[in-house]
């Protein structure tokens, strides 16, 4: 369900556009709406959430309609559609992390940041979810950490408090 | 130790960089590709070796290259499917981050039998270290010459780049990922037409798997027929095997096809065994989306022959007392492990994952995932496992891709198999919250095995 929230209008900076640029160079001629789905990345890299402003700014930008960029950014699980924790800890909740643990884990973050499943700590610092497996079964329970989407492997309690401890240090 | 042709230079230091890959008799195959054959024999080669799709279907490489369109005029592409997102499948990760190379010297010759000038490589959005590592390597190709114009002074042009997707298992399916792709939402085409005719752009276009990929570079050094001698019947060549669950060495495997399973379980080589010295009760052998089968049947055929690692003897039997290949996510569960409750995970996850375009499979995941919830969480009723096998029967074979048929089979497999755990969740309900149903008679051919039980401090 695509939930909008109120933002401001946002402000492409040079250098984004100029990244956008760099990938469009890579379809032919008249096929730029492929660079849909990185731009949306980029986007949500520099603002942490892909807002609804952002989205219009990227149809202009990319000769497509607003709505051809809302059905995208609703459809994949990636793209934010409200604003998140800086941090937001993604635990792989599917059938192989589970066998090792995956569950506990997420009760664990649960515990330790204090907030449900999709919230924000009141720091504004983290978020966290279950998200489908990720591709890192033999290595489970994992949980990634955008925007560069950094793999934490074999979680203990132990191991996701001091990761947690070293993102509020940073 | 089984031959390895994909990663027998995975732990050699640097070998991510194309210096060492090149030191180790890398980019040997684009050499010899583009100097000595023509296209049509690479993907001569490519049919004799008996390669199969490595991310899950199993058809024959060489036969769907051959089905390539090509008319006059016309760009024709090459699309690497990197959307890996089986659950118990991570093969294809571990090859692009330890030896990506091995995939960039695939495509480019891969794209050079095709006649492709535009190649993609499809990475899972979650993947950013790895389009990242893919990114580093291609630019290094492309400085030493193996991509761009006129590559090795044969006139063979060739631009590769890395697409990322934003996270949805359905764009594994060829058809999704190409409208993915073009920056759609990843609702899977109706077929025909094949992408072979139709695919990126409207344009002729063949998908292969990561592993695929990088198995034509071996087969072009040494030779389809060289490779076809690897394995065991049809199921020819080497497998790269994602190890998942309870094992004491999860991780990714290279067999040569035709490993007993009891091999790949117990041998210190492979999996070592089930961790924390209990005994195995199931396994899913090939991805999520196969049929679970119980330990005993894992290990050895219905008439009491062993079972092989391979695409024949995991389908030995039929769905009665069978499984598949599938994507080579290998998932082992001990006898701790309710069948019950990771049957609603991973119906949890299809419904999660089906892009909602047929109804069957909308609406039924959901029904199953709701059911099993029930059934888990001991609100069941004796009637729900028939009501399971039911919706399951009407989603299989009546959706346009595959991932109905993917939901289904796990659900309609453990019923078939753990008939009586589910029945025990229905009769014991608050029971089966706190204990498990065990080992039972799933595993009655196995001996425990006398080993140290190691604390799970987890």
């Amino acid at each position: 369900m695509l939930k909008v929230e109120e933002t401001q209008p946002v402000e492409f900076s040079s250098a984004l556009i100029a990244s956008f640029d760099e990938i469009v160079k890579r379809y032919p001629a008249g096929k730029q709406k492929s660079a849909l789905l990185p731009i949306l990345h980029l986007v949500q890299a520099e603002f942490g959430w892909t807002s609804a402003p952002a989205m219009d700014k990227v149809a202009a930008y990319l000769n497509i309609e607003p709505i051809e960029v809302y059905e995208v950014a609703s459809f994949y699980t990636m793209y934010f559609l409200q604003p998140k924790g800086k941090y937001v800890l993604e635990v792989c909740r599917t059938g192989p992390c589970c066998l090792v643990g995956a569950e506990k884990i997420m009760d664990h973050i649960e515990q330790n940041l204090g907030v449900k499943e999709g919230e924000v700590t009141a720091d504004g610092l983290f978020s966290w979810r279950g998200v489908e497996c990720l591709a890192a079964c033999g290595f489970g329970p994992v949980l990634q950490i955008g925007p560069e989407y950094t793999f934490y492997e074999n979680l203990t309690p132990q191991s996701v408090d001091t990761l947690i401890d070293d993102l509020r240090k940073k | 130790m089984g031959r390895k042709l994909l990663l027998e230079h995975i732990n050699v230091p640097g070998i991510n960089t194309l210096e060492v890959y090149r030191q180790k008799g890398g980019y040997r195959a684009v050499e010899k590709a583009l100097k000595t054959l023509t296209p049509d024999e690479v993907v001569e080669e490519v049919k004799k070796s008996g390669l199969r799709g490595r991310g899950g279907a199993g058809f024959p490489t060489g036969m769907k290259w051959s089905f390539l369109a090509k008319p006059e005029g016309v760009a024709r592409y090459l699309v690497c499917n990197a959307d890996e997102s089986e659950p118990g499948t991570f093969k294809d990760r571990y090859l692009m981050t330890y030896i990506p190379h091995a995939l960039i010297e695939g495509m480019i010759v891969s794209s050079f039998a095709l006649g492709a000038n535009t190649s993609y490589i499809y990475v899972r959005g979650e993947m950013m270290p790895q389009i990242r590592i893919l990114e580093k390597a291609i630019a290094e190709a492309k400085a030493a010459g193996f991509l761009g114009k006129n590559i090795l002074g044969s006139g063979y042009d060739l631009e590769l780049y890395v697409q990322s997707g934003g996270g949805a298992y359905i764009c594994g399916e060829e058809t999704a990922l190409l409208e993915s792709l073009e920056g759609k939402r990843g609702n899977p085409r109706i077929k025909p037409p094949f992408p072979a005719i139709a695919g990126l752009y409207g344009c002729p276009t063949v998908v292969n798997n990561v592993e695929s990929i990088a198995a034509v570079v071996p087969i072009i050094n040494d030779g389809g027929d060289e490779y076809a001698k690897v394995g065991i019947g049809r199921s020819t060549g080497t497998k790269l095997i994602s190890a998942s669950g309870n094992l004491v060495k999860p991780g990714v495997y290279e067999i040569e096809l035709g490993l007993p399973v009891e091999e790949f379980i117990y041998s210190d080589e492979y999996c070592g065994g089930i961790a924390n010295g209990k005994r195995l009760k199931a396994t899913v052998a090939g991805g999520s989306s196969v049929p679970i089968l119980p330990a005993n049947l894992t290990l050895k055929y219905a008439n009491g022959e062993p079972r092989l690692m391979s695409y024949e003897s995991l389908a030995e039997g039929g769905f009665a007392t069978g499984t598949m290949m599938g994507s080579g996510g290998f998932i082992a569960f001990d006898e701790d492990q309710c069948i019950v409750r990771n049957t609603w995970n991973f119906s949890r996850f299809y419904h999660h994952e089906s892009c909602g375009q047929c109804s069957p499979c909308r609406e039924g995941t959901g029904w199953l995932e709701k059911v099993l919830h029930r059934l888990e969480f001991g609100h069941g009723k004796m009637s729900d496992i028939d009501l399971l096998v039911d919706v399951s029967k009407k989603i299989e074979g009546n959706t346009i891709c595959p991932l109905g048929d993917a939901a289904a089979w796990p659900v309609a497999s453990a019923i078939r198999h753990f008939r009586d755990e589910f029945e025990w969740h229905v009769k014991e309900p608050s029971k089966s919250q706190t204990s498990n149903y065990g080992l039972a008679n799933y595993a009655n051919p196995i001996e425990k095995k006398e080993e140290e039980v190691k604390q799970d401090n987890s």
